[in-house]
């Protein structure tokens, strides 16, 4: 029995589709910043899984997944940052309060 | 001959005008007149230099076995389409241009020292001045043209420069909407000017005058005998441009812009609507004239266009009350003169008898002397203007005695245009009707009648403004004669005005470069004579002193005295076509279709557009889940299509 | 043909990343959410390290579960009240997102099933193909500037951390 790039990928995918669903799904903010890393971990295990089924000589996909990472640490940060201001002046962490971007 | 004598007579205006448009207002009104006049007048030097050298040195350039050459100082291409289309820049003498250039530089210059008296204070003085110098430069490119398409160029500025200076008083609606007549007017005719030259180049393959004229016959061959509705296309192509020269020329139909033109300062009309712009027409039939030798319909047509407006324009000569009207009206009889002159002029011989040009050589000889006494006769006008601030004779009369110089100059110019000996104008006018004669006595009889008229109107303009009653408000404010800036060119063009008939001038100027020895025809001349002296008789009669004579006259044809007055309702005619049927009937439904229409489906774009975002904004929810909601959905439909599509 | 043992580990870890991101996405305490989630992450790492790749799955492990989640766990706490349930969402949207989220797994693994391609190799076929990294290999792709070396990346990472760390001070600051 083969461990084939599709044992990886199918679990990959079912993490991208939770992720969507609990994206969608979600009323706290920070609800939806972990849908948001699970979607974000399941692009970089795919990352990961075709450098090494494809390109097995090659790391860029490795390099990708790093600078991902650095990147989701970032953006958790800001993303952190910003529902804590939002905390403070409306007093929840409530996706629905915080429409003001509308028409 | 030099290049830079030829660059430098079109360089100096062209430097005038840019440096007194630049900074013009930053200069005060006699630096500004200074520079005008000092530029211009070192041009004119130039030009006398080229025009002597090339009548008079008798290098072989210019005068080859007893024949005037054409000769090209230079031309180089400056604009190439294509290997054929290649538009030029040049600088051509020959006996005309050679003449334009003297005549043009000669009433320019007398008209920048007269405009600094006559202009004096005015606010854009300096402006004034730069317009005038834009105006030279353009009439010499003009004449030096040494193809079509450079003539067609230089043709249109001196069209702009000639709107602009007839707007000059921007501020009041008469000048303005009289520049705009004259604007769209002579580009109307500027239209048929340039299918003409495309029709022309398109056979010929060529804009240059030299190869065009050298060989009108090869011309005709080019066309291959292609005709348009029964006229060949030559025909068609000469005829077309003529008819930018009627424009500039202010023939019949097409010359309602002149008389609207005086709305200008008076030196503008003296300089562009009396002495050189107008005149383009008939240089521009000179100047192709061996083509239109070609074809006998288009000479005719020139004929008749001339005879029909010089009779029509001296007929309303005599029934104006605005002095520079009437000076209008008379330009556009003599311009009208000229252009029947050349009409007459035919290369070929008729019933066997070679008539060699003659009224080629008339018409260019009455160009160079009209221009000169018209001038004066226009800058006596602007004097009297100056003097009583109104353009009606009715303000003025008597004036002989306050006004001596003005009154001499006048009398001179008006004994000049009426044709008597020995005055400039006798001369040009003989030569001309004889070559009428010489063409059908029907020509010469014509045209002896309207050179009777133009005595006997510009007698009576003489003598309601000098003679008569006096004004009674000379009390008040006494008229005097202009300063010496105003004068001076007066007493130089009177002098050219009696001296200028002397000259042989068909040892100059002939259609084919050959002198052509003039010599009066007793007959006419005599003729001519006692007709000018008959009308001069008749004005004397009925204006010199007050009495009811002209009221008479006036009264026993009321309704024709009326007509000439209103122009022969020429204005209205046009005001009828273009108010009540172009847009009133035209314009209006085009404006109808552009609004209901096109404006229409545009707005109709405009308002489902604004209807449908205002309808689907409710979408823009701000509601961040539901826009991915909609982005994976989305994102999902296209992946399954493209599933389909491709699978 | 793979080892006996890596297979169990596969399954093993396969199924609880896929029960935990279920889980993860539907827990009621977010509290709890973040630790499902933490589990998510750890198993991704065993996935790393499972395909050789050592110093991802370090990373992975240090910065994701040692660092993000700490802030996650920090958010949370300062945000939520103790015992506090996420309320629910608006039926329509709950719906809404299970038919899009369906909708896509059906057309990724759809598309997974009939890619050739993916069938091909074994786990063990590519280890062995490979030189696998070592800490030089990536010492060396993170300090040069040819190809295949990532210097400016690299630099141009450490200047968004540095601006991320200053946006994070000034929006979270109380004034």
């Amino acid at each position: 029995m083969d461990l084939s790039m599709l044992w990886y990928l199918v679990p990959s995918v079912l993490m991208l589709a939770c992720g969507i669903y609990g994206f969608m799904t979600r009323k706290n903010l920070i609800g939806i910043l972990i849908s948001l890393e699970l979607m974000l971990n399941s692009a970089d295990l795919n990352f990961v899984i075709f450098n090494r089924y494809l390109y097995p000589g090659s790391m860029e996909g490795m390099v990708f997944t790093l600078f991902a990472i650095a990147l989701a640490a970032a953006e958790t940060a800001i993303a952190i940052a910003i529902i804590i201001n939002i905390y403070r002046s409306v007093g929840n962490t409530d996706i629905n309060e915080v429409k003001q971007m509308r028409f | 001959m030099e290049v830079i004598i030829p660059i430098l007579i079109l360089a100096f205006p062209l430097f005038t005008f840019l440096l007194l448009g630049l900074c013009g207002m930053k200069m005060s009104h006699k630096l500004a007149g200074c520079i005008g006049i000092a530029f211009l007048g070192t041009t004119a030097v130039l030009a006398y230099i080229v025009a002597c050298t090339y009548f008079f040195s008798g290098d072989p350039a210019f005068i080859f076995e007893g024949v005037r050459q054409q000769y090209q100082v230079f031309d180089v291409t400056w604009l190439a389409f294509t290997q054929s289309l290649v538009v030029k820049i040049g600088f051509l003498l020959d006996p005309i241009s050679a003449l334009m250039l003297v005549v043009i530089t000669t009433i320019s210059f007398m008209v920048h020292l007269y405009s600094w008296g006559y202009m004096e204070g005015e606010p854009g003085f300096q402006r004034y001045y730069a317009f005038l110098s834009l105006f030279t430069f353009s009439m010499l490119g003009l004449v030096v043209a040494t193809n079509i398409f450079q003539m067609y160029i230089f043709w249109e500025l001196v069209g702009v420069s000639s709107y602009l200076l007839i707007g000059f008083f921007y501020k009041l609606p008469s000048a303005v909407s009289a520049s705009k007549k004259a604007f769209i007017v002579t580009r109307f005719a500027d239209l048929g000017f340039l299918i003409g030259i495309l029709i022309l180049s398109y056979y010929t393959d060529t804009f240059n005058f030299v190869e065009l004229t050298q060989n009108p016959e090869l011309v005709l061959g080019t066309t291959g005998g292609a005709t348009y509705m029964g006229a060949s296309v030559l025909t068609w192509a000469m005829v077309l441009i003529f008819s930018g020269g009627m424009g500039k020329s202010a023939m019949m139909p097409l010359h309602i812009w002149l008389p609207d033109a005086m709305e200008g300062p008076t030196p503008v009309s003296a300089l562009i609507h009396a002495a050189t712009m107008v005149v383009a027409g008939v240089y521009l039939v000179a100047r192709l004239f061996p083509l239109y030798c070609v074809v006998d319909f288009s000479l005719t047509f020139i004929c008749c266009v001339g005879a029909i407006t010089a009779f029509y324009a001296a007929m309303v000569a005599c029934a104006q009350t605005d002095i520079k009207r009437i000076l209008a009206f008379s330009t556009i009889s003599q311009i009208a003169f000229m252009m029947v002159s050349l009409g007459v002029a035919y290369d070929k011989p008729i019933e066997g008898v070679h008539y060699s040009g003659l009224g080629y050589m008339a018409g260019m000889f009455h160009l160079f002397t009209h221009a000169m006494f018209k001038a004066l006769l226009f800058l006596g006008a602007g004097a009297l203007i100056h003097a009583v601030h109104s353009n009606e004779y009715t303000a003025m009369g008597g004036l002989r005695k306050y006004m001596p110089i003005t009154h001499w100059t006048f009398l001179i110019g008006c004994l000049a245009i009426a044709g008597i000996w020995p005055f400039a104008g006798f001369f040009s006018k003989d030569e001309m009707l004889a070559a009428m004669f010489q063409r059908h006595w029907f020509w010469g009889a014509w045209m002896t009648m309207v050179a009777g008229l133009t005595a006997f109107y510009m007698f009576r303009l003489y003598f309601l403004v000098f003679w008569g009653e006096e004004n009674p408000h000379y009390k008040e404010h006494k008229p005097h004669d202009a300063p010496w800036q105003m004068s001076v060119p007066l007493i130089l063009l009177a002098g050219v005005s009696i001296c200028a008939g002397w000259i042989q001038f068909g040892e100059f100027v002939t259609w084919n470069g050959e002198p052509y020895h003039i010599h009066i025809e007793a007959p006419v001349a005599f003729t001519s004579l006692l007709v000018a002296v008959v009308g001069i008789a008749l004005a004397a009669i009925m204006y010199m002193k007050k009495n009811t004579l002209p009221e008479k006259v006036k009264n026993a044809w009321p309704s024709l005295w009326q007509a000439a007055n209103r122009r022969f309702y020429w204005d209205e005619i046009y005001m009828f076509i273009t108010h009540k049927i172009i847009f009133n009937i035209i314009c209006r439904s085009i404006a109808w279709f552009d609004r209901h229409v096109i404006d229409a489906t545009m707005d109709g774009f405009a308002k489902v557009t604004q209807s449908v975002s205002y309808r689907i904004r409710g979408m823009q929810s701000g509601e961040v889940q539901s826009y991915v909601g909609w982005y994976i959905t989305g994102a999902v439909v296209i992946a399954a299509i493209a599933w389909l599509c491709f699978a | 043909m793979d080892s006996v043992g890596n297979i169990i580990i596969y399954f093993a870890v396969s199924i609880m990343m896929i029960i935990f991101s279920i889980m993860a996405v539907t827990a009621k305490k977010i509290l709890r959410a973040a630790t499902y989630l933490l589990f998510v992450l750890i198993g991704t790492a065993i996935f790393y390290f499972q395909m050789g790749y050592q110093f991802l799955g370090a990373v992975q492990i240090a910065v994701y579960a040692g660092g993000i989640m700490v802030l996650f766990v920090f958010a949370i706490l300062l945000t939520n009240k103790p015992n506090e349930q996420d309320a629910e969402g608006k039926r329509y949207r709950r719906i809404w997102g299970l038919v899009v989220s369906v909708a896509s797994l059906i057309i990724l693994l759809f598309a997974l099933f009939y890619m050739p391609l993916i069938h091909g190799f074994s786990l063990v076929e590519c280890l062995s193909a490979s030189n696998l990294i070592t800490m030089h290999d990536i010492g060396v792709a993170f300090t040069g500037g040819e190809k295949f070396q990532y210097l400016l990346p690299f630099e141009a990472i450490s200047v968004l951390l540095l601006a991320c760390i200053i946006g994070g001070v000034t929006i979270a600051r109380k004034d």
